[in-house]
């Protein structure tokens, strides 16, 4: 799972009112190349929550990225649109779980897919 | 109609490795799943500027859908409840990622984020109470009220599904436009029993010219289809340039049967191996008033 994926996640419990981010408990990392592709990044850019990628790429051991959310302007920076594609689509959480900030249910995963099924009293 | 995988068993279960294997090697159910998969590409209407966009893809299977998505270089995201097929799509190495999640529990996105949503033949399996706990209505509330968040303004939704009945297919209908969303249904090739094709074409925001569904493949001008959904019945019109139409053709020419005529009579008789008598002068001439 890569952290565009984590970004747009949010737990889906009945009751939980803000379900974003997930925390994210790393147990296996792995990093896959991928093309890049500004286009694609800038048009992201907008969509992202700084913050919660911030965060989740220092937890996933990639420390590159500023905290405070950028100017729009840096999307023209070639140096900031590679680590931003680096962070956001090249590491991927393969083994772990993501666990819910307001009721800490945990949601496990396994080879990269995370299992965000419900039990029945959560829906 | 025994043949629904729908009737059978819950898609967490029926999906399992065997039937998963199955699916994804059979040439035939690939060769139709990219077919499916890239007119509802093309239904979706992405801008045409070459920037890649994130799409959603629910019920997901084994990434079947999701390549086509990626060879139209667009990134994707896919859902599916049957862990057996996201496996497959894990060994066919697809490139978006991959969620295990039911769609009937509501999808757990951040609002405005997706660029647009596809399924292919999925979302009739809301229609279902598999469990106890499941309330059709209900789960289709929480489908197209979650969708409807996590996509942007004016981002469009695709699905291609196979209703069981008119009423399932108004059941469908009614809760994504109470979800909020504009559209309705098209049908590829309605007249054809095998290659008819439904498409759910959804947008987000209220009904305007651009929120109008997009015309349908295979149908000619003035055959309705007495199923389309609401907003497509004011464009059709009915054709009477040909009112007083004679009631036979033939007497309308003059002459009867000419010689012509009875020429290809005798000759296709012939080639039945009829016995016919051999053309000459005389052959279609009218007989003299004294006979």
């Amino acid at each position: 799972m890569r952290l565009l994926t984590h970004n747009m996640l949010a737990s889906n419990i009945k009751g939980v009112t803000n379900g974003f981010p997930l925390r994210i408990e790393p147990e296996k990392i792995i990093e896959k190349p991928v093309d890049f592709n500004p286009d694609f990044l800038k048009n992201m850019f907008s969509k992202i929550d700084w913050k919660a990628l911030a965060d989740a790429s220092k937890i996933m051991g990639y420390a590159e990225l500023p905290d405070e959310v950028p100017e729009q302007t840096v999307v023209e920076s070639d140096e900031f649109l590679r680590k931003f594609h680096h962070a956001l689509l090249e590491v991927h959480l393969e083994e772990g779980a993501l666990v819910c900030p307001e009721t800490g249910r945990r949601f496990p995963v396994n080879k990269g897919i995370p299992n965000m099924l419900l039990h029945e009293d959560e829906v | 109609m025994s043949s629904r995988p729908e009737l059978q068993a819950p898609p967490e279960i029926f999906y399992d490795d065997v039937e998963a294997r199955k699916y994804t090697s059979s040439s035939r159910i690939v060769g139709i799943q990219a077919e499916l998969s890239e007119r509802a590409l093309e239904l979706l209407a992405l801008p045409d500027d070459g920037i890649p966009r994130l799409l959603l893809d629910i019920g997901c299977g084994s990434g079947l859908s999701g390549e086509t998505i990626s060879e139209n270089g667009h990134h994707w995201i896919g859902l599916d409840i049957s862990r057996s097929m996201l496996d497959i799509a894990l060994e066919r190495e697809t490139d978006g990622d991959l969620i295990l999640g039911d769609m009937g529990q509501g999808l757990g996105l951040r609002p405005g984020v997706m660029d647009g949503a596809i399924s292919i033949s999925a979302v009739q399996w809301l229609c279902n109470a598999d469990k106890s706990c499941h309330e059709p209505r209900l789960r289709l509330k929480a489908f197209f009220g979650s969708l409807y968040r996590c996509l942007g303004r004016g981002a469009r939704a695709v699905f291609q599904l196979y209703p069981e009945n008119n009423a399932q297919r108004e059941l469908i209908l009614g809760f994504a436009m109470r979800a909020g969303f504009a559209g309705g249904v098209v049908i590829d090739y309605p007249h054809s029993s095998k290659k008819r094709k439904e498409y759910l074409v959804l947008t987000c925001g209220p009904p305007s010219m651009s929120t109008a569904a997009p015309s349908a493949k295979g149908e000619d001008g003035n055959s309705s289809s007495d199923d389309e959904s609401s907003g497509d019945e004011e464009n059709q019109t009915v054709s009477i340039s040909d009112r007083n139409r004679p009631r036979k053709k033939q007497k309308l020419t003059k002459k009867g049967k000419t010689r012509s005529w009875v020429l290809k009579k005798k000759e296709k008789m012939r080639s039945k191996g009829n016995v016919v008598p051999p053309d000459t002068k005389y052959t279609a001439r009218k007989r003299k008033a004294r006979f």
